[in-house]
Parts: C-alpha cells; sequence; structure tokens
C-alpha cells in the first residue's frame, strides 16, 4: 500500500515539490530520492545524530521526521549549508583541529554545531551538552568542541 | 529498517482530527519523536497516522486561571525557553534539560510524552508529582483526568484510543514551595536509569508535605506513599536525610533489566533522593547558617 502525497518545500535555498509515501521518512528522502548523501544515516531511531538537518533553522532529527512533514518548511543539508558558506568558518575550524576522522557523524555535529552558533556565545559545558545528542564512533570529541569554541569566539568578537 | 505502510491525513482542524481518530487503528502524530523511531523499528503499525502540526488551536502556553495551559503542539524547547514556565511552573524548567538532546527536544511535545507514558521519560513523573490536570477529548467528548490517576502501567494510561490529549494544564507554583529534580543516565539526555522529582512546602524553619516520585526504575511514575509524616529541618543532617532517602527508596518496586538489578537502583535512587533533600534545604533555608556535617 503506498500513499502518496504531494508536497512542496524549501530546500537549500531552492524550492522542491515532489511526490512522497507517507511512510518515508526525511532522510531517505533526501539520500534516496533526492541523492544529496551528505545527510547520514546511523542508528535510525533518533540515538546517534548523524542524520541531523536544519528545519526551519532548528536541528532535526531526519530520521525521526517524514518526508511529507515538510511540506511548506525550509531543509538545509551539509550540502546547502556548505554552498552558502554559512558555516565555512565551522568547517575550517574542523579542518584546523583535525575535529573529524572517519567524518561520518560530522554533517549531523555541523547541523547542531550550526544551530547552537545562532544564539549567545555558548560555554565549553553548553557546546558539550549541545553535542550530548551526536555519537562520535571515533571518539574524537575533544577536537569537536575544540572546533566549535574556537568559532564561537571569533564570532562573537573575542578570544575562544 | 523502513517503516510499515500507513495512510497519512494532516487536518488543519482539531474537529477533523478528532473524526479521523474514530477509526480503527488511527494515531496521533505530534512531534514524532518516539513514534516515528518505532515505526522504523516496525514496533507499530498504525493503519492511519494523523498528523496534529498544523492545527493552531493546540500550539501555546498560557497563564490561565486554572493554571499553566500546556497545548498539544508545545515543544519541549518552547517549554524550556518559556519564561511563564520559569515563573510558574519552576519544577518543569528544572526537569527540561535533561530531556532528550536538542535535535529532539526541538520536535518532542510535553503532551505526546504524557501519552506514550515512557516509564524513563520526565513528563509523566513531572506531571505526577504536581498533579497536573490532563484534558483528553474525542469526537464529542472532553473530560479531564488527574495526572495521579492517568498512568496505569508500562505504556499503559488512561487515554482511550480514540481520545488525543489536547493540552495539559500544570498548577501554578505556590511562594512557598520548593522543588527539587536529578535523575540519572549513561549519557546526558538519554533514558534515565531512575530519576526523581520532589515538591514540598516550607513552614517555618521545616519543609513539610513532600512529595516524591521516583521514575525510570518502575512502571509507572511511583508517588511515594512513605512521605506524609517526613521533614526537611533547616538544621536536619546529612545522616538525617540519608535516613528519609532510605525510608523512601524501601516503597520502591523497581523494573530489573540491563541497567541494573532493584536493590542497585534502589540504591541510585537513595543517593540522587539525599542529594536533592540536601540542595533543597540550602536553597530554601539559605544564610541561616544551619550547622550541618
Amino acid at each position: 500500500m503506498t500513499d502518496l502525497h504531494s508536497i512542496a518545500f524549501m530546500l537549500n535555498g531552492k524550492s522542491v515539490t515532489a511526490d512522497v509515501d507517507a511512510r518515508l521518512h526525511l532522510a531517505d528522502f533526501l539520500r534516496h530520492t533526492l541523492h544529496l548523501t551528505g545527510t547520514h544515516i546511523g542508528c535510525e531511531h533518533g540515538v546517534c545524530g548523524a542524520c541531523n538537518v536544519l528545519v526551519d533553522g532548528r536541528s532535526t532529527r531526519s530520521c525521526l521526521m517524514l518526508a511529507v512533514q515538510v511540506d511548506g518548511a525550509h531543509v538545509e543539508t551539509i550540502e546547502g549549508l556548505t554552498a552558502s558558506g554559512q558555516i565555512a568558518d565551522l568547517q575550517a575550524a574542523f579542518t584546523a583541529r583535525n575535529a573529524l576522522q572517519c567524518g561520518y557523524c560530522t554533517p549531523g555535529v555541523l547541523a547542531t554545531a550550526a544551530e547552537l552558533l545562532t544564539g549567545n556565545k555558548p560555554t565549553r559545558d553548553e557546546i558539550r551538552d549541545a553535542l550530548s545528542g551526536n555519537y562520535c564512533r571515533c571518539t574524537g570529541y575533544h577536537a569537536i568542541v575544540d572546533a566549535i569554541e574556537t568559532v564561537a569566539g571569533k564570532r562573537h568578537g573575542g578570544a575562544p | 529498517m523502513k517503516a510499515p505502510a500507513f495512510a497519512y491525513r494532516r487536518p488543519d482542524e482539531l474537529a477533523e482530527a478528532l473524526s479521523l481518530l474514530a477509526d480503527d487503528g488511527a494515531q496521533v502524530l505530534a512531534g514524532g519523536q518516539s513514534l516515528i523511531a518505532s515505526l522504523n523499528m516496525r514496533l507499530s503499525a498504525p493503519a492511519l497516522l494523523v498528523d496534529i502540526n498544523r492545527i493552531g488551536a493546540l500550539r501555546g502556553i498560557e497563564d490561565r486561571a486554572d493554571g499553566i495551559r500546556i497545548g498539544a503542539l508545545v515543544r519541549h524547547v518552547d517549554v524550556l525557553h518559556s519564561p511563564v514556565i520559569a515563573r510558574q511552573v519552576p519544577l518543569l524548567a528544572m526537569a527540561l534539560p535533561h530531556v532528550a538532546h536538542m535535535a529532539v527536544r526541538n520536535r518532542g511535545t510535553t503532551c505526546g510524552s504524557l501519552a506514550l507514558a515512557d516509564p524513563s521519560a520526565e513528563m509523566p513523573a513531572l506531571a505526577v508529582t504536581l498533579n497536573a490536570k490532563i484534558v483528553l477529548e474525542k469526537q464529542g467528548a472532553r473530560r479531564t483526568v488527574a495526572a495521579r490517576d492517568f498512568f496505569q502501567g508500562l505504556y499503559q494510561t488512561d487515554r482511550q484510543d480514540d481520545e488525543m490529549i489536547t493540552e495539559v494544564i500544570f498548577p501554578r507554583a505556590a511562594d512557598d514551595e520548593v522543588f527539587g529534580f536529578a535523575e540519572l543516565a549513561r549519557r546526558h539526555g538519554d533514558f534515565a536509569t531512575v530519576g526523581i522529582a520532589v515538591r514540598a512546602r516550607r513552614s517555618g524553619d521545616t519543609l513539610e508535605n513532600l512529595d516524591v516520585v521516583i521514575f525510570g526504575s518502575e512502571a509507572t511514575p511511583l508517588l511515594s506513599p512513605a512521605t506524609s509524616a517526613l521533614r526537611i529541618a533547616a538544621d536536619a543532617t546529612a545522616p538525617m536525610l540519608a535516613d528519609m532517602a532510605e525510608a523512601i527508596t524501601a516503597t520502591m518496586e523497581p523494573m530489573e533489566n540491563h541497567q541494573g538489578r532493584a536493590d542497585t537502583k534502589r540504591k541510585q535512587a537513595a543517593v540522587l533522593l539525599r542529594r536533592t533533600f540536601r540542595d533543597m534545604q540550602s536553597r530554601a533555608f539559605a544564610g541561616k547558617g544551619n550547622g550541618h556535617d
């Protein structure tokens, strides 16, 4: 049984229309239908954070949202966040601090960090708290926290 | 794994949603943070998901005469940042940082958590502690159930299949009330192995009328029956508080599972309780120079 629904939404700044089956979750829609494979799937039940994307500016587990639910929303994936340059400083800091090893968790971590850095300058503890929802199985957490802290300091015009 | 097939509807009006829920196999989709996970794992197989995310009447935190109303579409992130909640329901504000992770708080809802009744979830325990009023609606009928009568067993509540929790009403905190909250989890934001929530009234140099709820370890939030004679005096010593904690945890019936044996969880709850009692004591009687320890 399929239950197709027409959706229209903004994806990485461009309008997209599609017909999606109700049971299809957003992560599979992004990866399999739209071929945007930067969004990764780890656990597929909301624990690991590898599939985090931004929906209307807020970090969201794309495995825990149905594709049909993004109708009318603004969705940003790692491809769009990269192309727009809005997290270029974060990506440079990750490279400089070696804050990724295998890189599988990185798109989700960057989505979390992108949302975190839109608010007030986070403390190191607040960065760790925000990252508690993202697993890095290479366990390189210190470097990830360092990189985000560096960018938080620079964006708020001071030393980290 | 992938979700089984289901039909999907997204009504704009509550009446339409309630009408759709009258059909067998229909289920509400609010934040989806537990429901979609259980669909992906094929632990649930609804015939129809009724997505309530476009129903404006279900939004909003309101400071009303009968208490603080949280509508069915209010998400954990909204509660976390609400000045009304911080001022009027401080226990909720204390507990919210422990609820899951940022991305999950961005979508998960207070009422959805109550409806699911996961034993390790914070919202059912807080609702029982404060005895919030849970409002259930179905086509042509509306009823209110006290939270202390709502939770019946593991993932079992008084809600019928054709009913939706449309709002929950928390009582406004009184000036003399003092609250405490703590939980133990493997990773911050993960499901709690054991957690506690406490409400007390300050009277002179004593905290009394204690309501203590233990959750995570129990099938449903356990409102301790052993607290009516208990007091936390301003000068109560650490051993006295530890004795109180032991007396309360003696009434627990912990579930034994991969997170630990029953006696382990009883011990963990006792540690959380005595720390929280001490914390509440120092907040309630700050500057009084209580010479304990």
